[in-house]
């Protein structure tokens, strides 16, 4: 009784802390989408200095776990070149920055998994490289990406709690707290985990209905 | 007769084998020239070089005598824009219907109002007998409304040239006739072309010319009159028997 009336009254605290977890989450999917889309693209068609640019940020962001990059940016860089964000934002940041390198292989698997001929079709009409690329290329391989990216946003998902140890005070951070001022470490723990649960469940749900609005008549047997 | 367009010595080597070597034609008004040779022959290559799909390694391309400079993107595509391109495997848009696949160009490199993009995609369906399909996505056409398409896709960009590589050797035999009676029409149209096939019945009808490649070479080049007749000791003959032969009919 006396643990489910510590939770109840807890419980906005640590809500509040959900809305602090997909205000993180969404940023930093949209600022890794942003990065990852041209990040992609350079990787497929750019010069090779390009291309191998893109592979040593990749390499670096994908080679560094999660809380040393946060811990490395938030402590480290970002007090060196004088950028004084309050916790959340240097987390969305650099979880945005992580992200993008993950998102951009996914878009590459699905640019690379295109037909050569779809391209060619768009040069043998006059189009120029920008135009197939904006206009046959990233349409298709978009909606192929959705599957791959929706496990990047789960996956993100439960590495913003890692933002905990920065102060971001999203759900893990709440719930911590909450556990150790009341003792109730095991129920506080189970509701965190619960609302990580449904957030990943909505998610996948959204997502889901974007790939069935986008997918192309015909194209597909299941979705 | 005035040259639309000049293919001249142009050469492709991959590692140290030579795909084309040293291969040259020309074409004017009414031309219709067929490519005919074995596989690896270089047919396909030879098409995709004449509007720069694959940059030949020595050569130069004359587009109405004037020579194409492929350093400059502006005229690659100016070039592209008037010579047409039909691809075996079709390549439509998999993620537009059939009309926007035809309108996509014409309003991104013709610069035309959707309006009027859509007019001429409508005009250009139902040339191919396909106006009644605008609103499908290419996973819902079969093959041979796929090739419709992508020709209608081509000629809306009202080409000077099409080039046209084994337009039916993907389709099963049932949907070949309804391709080729397009391109027949096109070609009695006057519509100059050049085409890599093997349907023996267009060939003999229609081309002006036949060019027999084998290894990177043009090794035959003639009227199919002359190339084909019975008992001509030509290349493309003894090829076109073994062709029929497959086919289990007489030539």
């Amino acid at each position: 009784m006396e643990t489910l009336k510590t939770i109840y009254v807890n419980l906005p605290y640590i809500l509040e802390g959900t809305y602090v977890t997909v205000l993180l989450v969404v940023g930093a999917l949209a600022l890794g989408f942003c990065l990852g889309v041209p990040l992609a693209i350079a990787q497929v068609y750019g010069s090779p200095i390009i291309r191998r640019a893109v592979g040593l940020y990749v390499w670096f962001f994908r080679g560094v776990p999660i809380l040393l990059l946060l811990f490395l940016f938030y402590f480290g860089l970002f007090n060196v070149i004088g950028l004084n964000l309050d916790a959340l934002t240097a987390s969305g940041l650099v979880l945005g920055l992580a992200s993008s390198a993950y998102q951009s292989q996914i878009f590459r698997g699905s640019i690379q998994s295109l037909p050569l001929g779809q391209f060619k079709a768009g040069c043998a009409l006059g189009m120029t490289d920008r135009q197939i690329i904006k206009n046959i290329i990233l349409p298709q391989a978009l909606r192929l990406s959705i599957p791959g990216w929706s496990n990047e946003f789960s996956i993100l998902l439960k590495d913003s709690a890692l933002c905990f140890a920065v102060g971001a005070s999203e759900i893990m951070a709440r719930a911590h707290f909450v556990a150790s001022r009341t003792y109730e470490y095991l129920p506080l723990y189970i509701t965190a985990g619960f609302l990580y649960f449904l957030i990943t469940l909505a998610g996948i749900r959204i997502l889901r209905r974007v790939e069935r609005k986008f997918a192309i008549p015909g194209y597909t047997l299941s979705v | 007769m005035t040259t639309l367009l000049s293919v001249k010595n142009i050469s492709v080597t991959l590692g140290n084998r030579k795909i084309l070597d040293n291969v040259s034609l020309d074409m004017h008004a009414g031309d219709l020239k067929v490519l005919i040779g074995p596989s690896g022959a270089g047919k396909s290559t030879l098409l995709q070089c004449i509007n720069h799909l694959i940059t030949p390694d020595e050569g130069e391309i004359h587009l109405e005598g004037k020579k194409i400079n492929t350093q400059s993107n502006a005229e690659l595509c100016h070039l592209r824009q008037n010579v047409g391109m039909i691809f075996q495997d079709f390549n439509l848009f998999d993620h537009l219907t059939a009309l926007d696949n035809i309108c996509l160009a014409l309003v991104k490199v013709r610069k035309l109002s959707k309006d009027e993009a859509q007019k001429r995609a409508r005009k250009e369906l139902d040339r191919v007998g396909l106006s009644n399909r605008a609103g499908l996505y290419p996973a819902q056409l079969s093959g041979g409304q796929k090739q419709r398409v992508a020709i209608a896709r081509a000629l809306a960009m009202q080409p000077k040239i099409l080039l046209l590589d084994e337009p039916t050797s993907a389709l099963d035999p049932e949907l070949v006739g309804e391709v080729m009676n397009v391109i027949q029409d096109l070609a009695k149209g006057g519509m100059p072309m050049i085409m890599a096939t093997h349907q023996m019945d267009f060939v003999r009808s229609l081309a002006t010319e036949v060019l027999f490649m084998e290894h990177g070479t043009i090794i035959e080049q003639d009227t199919p009159k002359v190339l084909l007749a019975d008992g001509a000791k030509t290349r493309t003959l003894d090829f076109c028997s073994k062709l029929n032969n497959l086919k289990g009919c007489e030539l």
